[in-house]
Parts: C-alpha cells; sequence; structure tokens
C-alpha cells in the first residue's frame, strides 16, 4: 500500500516538475508574442513588462515596411525549396545504388561521402568562399543551396530505411521485369515515405534558419535570406531598442516555420522517432 | 545478345552513375575546401596589405603564429569553457526531459512541444528574443535575479564576465530540446520486460536509470554526444547577434575568430590555419568517438 502511495507522489511530483519546466521553456516565446502586440509608445519599463494596456497588430506592419521582408521571404522559400529538391534526387538514387548493388570500392565510396557528416560546411568557410567566388556564383541563391545538394545525412538515413525492405519483394520486382527506377519508385521508396519526410522537414528546418554562410555568401536585399535580413533589421539605426518591433519581426520569420511545425509535429516526431536515428 | 552484353554493362556502370551527383557535391564542398586549406596553411596571404596580396611560401609560420597569438589563448579557453558548460548540461537535460515526456499522462505532448519548440526556431530570433531578457534594468533576467536577492541589474552581454555565459544560456536553452527526441526514440525502444524483471527484483527507479536505462541508451548518448559537440564548434549565430564576440573577445570562440580573421582581416594563411585546426580537432573527436561506440557493440 505504502509503495503504491509512493508511486503516485513520485508521478505527481513528475508532473508538476513537467509542468513547470515546459512553461520556463515556453517563456521567451511567449513574452515575444506579447510584446510584438504591444503598442510600441507602450514602454516596457520595470513592472510593465507583460501586460498593456491595449494590443495591436500594428507592429508587424511597421515592420513589414520597415524593411524588404517580403523579398527576404521569397528569397528563403525559393532557397529550401531548391535545395529539398536537388538533395531528395540526389540522396534517394545514391542511397539506392549503396542498398541495391554491389560495387568495387562501394565501402570507400560510403566512408567519404560520410565525411560530409564529420567535417561540418560551417568549418569550412573560408575555403568554400574562394570556391563560390571562382565559380562566379556570390551573392546567388545558388550560391547559399550549392554546397548542401549533396547530403550524407540524407544518404545515410535513407539507406538504412531502404535496407528495411523485405528482400523478398525486391527479388520477385526484379523477376517481374523491373527496371532499376521501377524498383526504386514501386519497392524502396513506398515503405522508405516516413524516413524522407523526416528527412525533408528537417532539411527545410536547417536551411530555413541557416544565418553565417548566407551572411557570407550574400550582400544584397536580391539573394540575402530572413535570417540574415532580421539580423540586418535588428541593426538597423532607428530601431533601437523597440521591443515590440523586433519581436514582431523576429515572429514574422519564425511563424510559418512554426505553423508548418505544429500541423506536422506528431509526423515529424514520431518519424524520427522511427526513422533508425537511435 | 548483343542487347544483353549492352545491357549488363550499363548495370555495371549504373551504381556508379547514381552515385556521381552525392559524390560530386562532397567532394566540391567537403573535400577540395579541406585539402585547398590546408595548401594555404603554408602560404602567407594578406589581401588588405598591397605587399602581402600575393601568396608566399612560409612554412608552418601561420601555425608558428597562432600558437604564440595571445588572441588564440584567449580563443581557445573562451572555446573550451563553452564547451564543458555546454555540451554535458544540454544533453542532461535532454535525457532528464525525454524521461519527464516518455510517460502515458494526459497532454504529455504539450510538454514534449515545449521542450522541442526550441528547435524549430533559427537561432538569430532566438538570440534577438533572449537580447530583451539581458537587458540591464527591466530584462527579465535581471528581474528575476533581482526578485532571488541577487545584487542589481546586469549589462549580461556587455560584462567581460558574464557575455559567454549569456551566449551558453541561449545555446542549452536552445538545444536541449533536440536531444530530448533522440533519448525519447531511445527510450521508447528499450524492451519493458527487462523493466518488470528489474522492478520484480527490488530494484528502485534510481537503480534501473543507473544500471538498466543508461547503459541500453549508451549508443544514443555516444550519438548525441558526438552532434553536440559538433554543433558547439559550428553554431555562433547567437554570438553574432548577442555580443559579436564581446566585450574584448569575452565570448570569441574559435569559428568565431576564424570568421574575423578571414573576412574582417582578410588574413587568408592565417585562417586557412585555423581551417586546418579546426576540421583536425573534429575529425580526432568524432572517429574516437565513434570507434568507441563499435568496440562497445563487440564487448556486449
Amino acid at each position: 500500500m505504502s509503495n503504491k502511495l509512493r508511486i503516485r507522489a513520485g508521478q505527481l511530483g513528475a508532473n508538476f516538475l513537467t509542468l513547470g519546466l515546459s512553461l520556463l521553456w515556453l517563456t521567451p516565446v511567449f513574452w515575444t508574442l506579447i510584446a510584438s502586440l504591444r503598442p510600441a509608445d507602450d514602454p516596457l519599463g520595470r513592472g510593465n513588462v507583460w501586460f498593456g494596456y491595449t494590443l495591436t497588430l500594428a507592429n508587424y506592419w511597421r515592420a513589414w515596411s520597415m524593411a524588404p521582408f517580403g523579398e527576404y521571404y521569397l528569397n528563403t522559400i525559393s532557397l529550401v525549396l531548391m535545395i529539398l529538391g536537388v538533395q531528395l534526387v540526389t540522396v534517394t538514387i545514391a542511397a539506392f545504388a549503396f542498398t541495391h548493388y554491389q560495387f568495387t570500392g562501394k565501402k570507400a565510396l560510403f566512408f567519404f561521402i560520410l565525411l560530409q557528416m564529420m567535417i561540418p560546411t560551417s568549418a569550412l568557410l573560408a575555403p568554400n568562399f574562394s570556391t563560390i567566388s571562382k565559380l562566379g556564383l556570390f551573392d546567388t541563391l545558388l550560391a547559399i543551396g550549392i554546397p548542401y545538394f549533396g547530403s550524407a545525412f540524407g544518404t545515410f538515413l535513407l539507406r538504412q530505411a531502404f535496407l528495411e525492405v523485405p528482400r523478398d519483394l525486391v527479388d520477385a520486382g526484379t523477376i517481374d521485369g523491373c527496371s532499376w527506377w521501377q524498383l526504386l519508385w514501386h519497392i524502396y521508396l513506398p515503405p522508405s515515405f516516413p524516413t524522407l519526410i523526416a528527412f525533408g522537414l528537417s532539411s527545410v528546418i536547417w536551411h530555413w534558419n541557416e544565418f553565417l554562410w548566407p551572411l557570407i555568401v550574400t550582400n544584397s536585399t536580391s539573394s540575402r535570406p530572413l535570417t540574415t535580413g532580421l539580423v540586418r533589421f535588428t541593426q538597423l539605426g532607428e530601431i533601437g531598442a523597440q521591443w515590440s518591433l523586433l519581436t514582431a519581426a523576429t515572429l514574422l520569420v519564425v511563424g510559418p516555420l512554426f505553423i508548418i511545425f505544429l500541423i506536422f509535429q506528431r509526423r515529424f516526431i514520431q518519424s524520427f522517432v522511427h526513422s533508425g536515428l537511435k | 545478345m548483343e542487347k544483353e552484353t549492352a545491357r549488363s554493362k550499363r548495370d555495371r556502370y549504373l551504381p556508379y552513375l547514381l552515385v556521381l551527383p552525392t559524390l560530386a557535391f562532397v567532394l566540391l564542398f567537403t573535400v577540395w575546401p579541406t585539402l585547398s586549406a590546408f595548401y594555404r596553411s603554408f602560404f602567407q596571404q594578406r589581401l588588405n596589405i598591397a605587399k602581402f596580396r600575393t601568396p608566399t611560401f612560409i612554412g608552418l609560420g601561420n601555425y608558428a603564429n597562432i600558437f604564440s597569438d595571445p588572441h588564440f589563448h584567449r580563443v581557445l579557453a573562451n572555446t573550451l569553457r563553452y564547451i564543458i558548460g555546454t555540451v554535458p548540461i544540454s544533453i542532461l537535460l535532454g535525457f532528464f526531459f525525454a524521461m519527464l515526456v516518455n510517460r502515458k499522462v494526459r497532454n504529455i505532448g504539450l510538454a514534449r512541444l515545449a521542450f522541442f519548440h526550441t528547435t524549430i526556431l533559427p537561432m538569430v530570433s532566438a538570440a534577438t528574443v533572449w537580447m530583451f531578457f539581458f537587458t540591464p534594468g527591466y530584462g527579465l533576467f535581471n528581474t528575476v535575479l533581482a526578485a532571488l536577492g541577487y545584487a542589481g541589474p546586469q549589462n549580461w552581454t556587455g560584462s567581460p564576465d558574464l557575455a559567454l555565459l549569456a551566449v551558453m544560456i541561449v545555446a542549452i536553452w536552445k538545444n536541449a530540446g533536440y536531444y530530448m527526441i533522440f533519448y525519447l526514440a531511445g527510450l521508447q525502444n528499450l524492451p519493458t520486460p527487462l523493466y518488470e524483471a528489474a522492478g520484480l527484483d527490488g530494484a528502485n527507479w534510481w537503480q534501473a536509470i543507473w544500471h538498466l536505462t543508461l547503459p541500453l541508451l549508451r549508443r544514443t548518448t555516444l550519438f548525441i554526444t558526438t552532434i553536440a559537440f559538433i554543433d558547439a564548434f559550428r553554431t555562433i549565430d547567437h554570438i553574432f547577434v548577442l555580443t559579436s564576440g564581446g566585450p574584448s573577445e569575452a565570448s570569441t570562440v574559435l569559428l568565431y575568430y576564424l570568421w574575423q580573421k578571414r573576412f574582417e582581416q582578410l588574413d587568408i594563411g592565417f585562417s586557412s590555419a585555423l581551417t586546418v585546426i579546426l576540421i583536425l580537432v573534429l575529425l580526432v573527436f568524432t572517429i574516437t568517438n565513434f570507434r568507441v561506440s563499435e568496440k562497445g557493440e563487440e564487448d556486449v
């Protein structure tokens, strides 16, 4: 009896701890939302940090008009879709080759590709900048995306998924005279779909959020993504410590991604859990 | 017959063709830059000084300069403090969060969301928000600390003693939820009968964690340690927003220093040598970790 009671008490304690820590972790986001909805002339003085008298959307309109966020948006969306589109193709065919075929040098080539996971692209920003300049790509969206067109992480992940496909199914397909792309399309890909989605989502999030590399290889509005745009915005002289504008701009950058995430979150977390990222 | 040989010939080359695009991009943006940084690290070249514009071979000169550079010593110390201060704590928190949310309780999904949402945020946005918390005077952080009886408002990002700590706090807040996901995945794949047996044997909660959960999640921990370590080296976005490496280098870490050397001081030779050092550190760590992980598998 006392044992049962102890377990109940433990559960209750854990519940309170979970609740408290969740709220603590969410504080910055709550605060951002509230601050962004407060009138700009309502000072964020002490004791008045959380609640003003009125709420307004005016900060969003002002922030939007003070920097070319529309263009930044377009750039980020094009960038993310471009990278994802190319990656889905390169990753799928490479993973297929590494799963389905035996060929000389297979192991060495696989290890070679995995090097990309050990030496992150950020560490190579100095020499990669030279390459981009030499290719004449400086200040283009392609410059931001091209180093990521091949993905060791994606190849690795998808190969894990392909290895789970029952051998019998593949053999049956081969006997039926399927060509390699029919095998890939009809037999390997359908059961690997969750992994593909997990990879796709993490690719989109990663590149939507990237800052340092775009900062280095772009210098004009026509190719600048949201992240570097936001940092420029925070450094505008007239912004100063206008928190309502800063927070509104921050949410403009984060908003769409958050909405996508909320829609897909169950799928996202599930696919992480099942995708062999263990 | 002729068709048949053509086909088998094509089949022989096909796997190489399929791997080629990925391989080409890895070659161009991982292998080539590594080699090129190595090569350039033996030359003196500074783009902003006329007489040093063309590269001159100086052997190990850049490395000698780096190791005798007092700024580098400072940067190295900062980097170490940053890693020691962020990696273990965010991993522990990640494990703790995973234990908390791996229970069948109502609305637990919301708690998972609360811990995980920081992963989705761009680091620059997270840092922009935290900028407010660190503001002297009315910043939330200071207000809370003052309420707890801590001495007066502090300018967190402007103080030489607190700037590095400030960027570390942001990194921990941002990353713990990411590591939680991997632990959660690990926990959900653990065999429950083992725990039932342990429960019958009278093992308490702590003993179960220490003797069962942690050993079973060893590979997960190694994997998370690897990505946390790499991330500590490569993510410096929050430093750009919060401190710009200052005040007086108090929050400059290795990659930020490399960026300054290459893109502010235009010192190609020095930054190439720094790149080589960074790559070596990363490779030694990841390969060691990988081997430890493989070795553990054989032992079990």
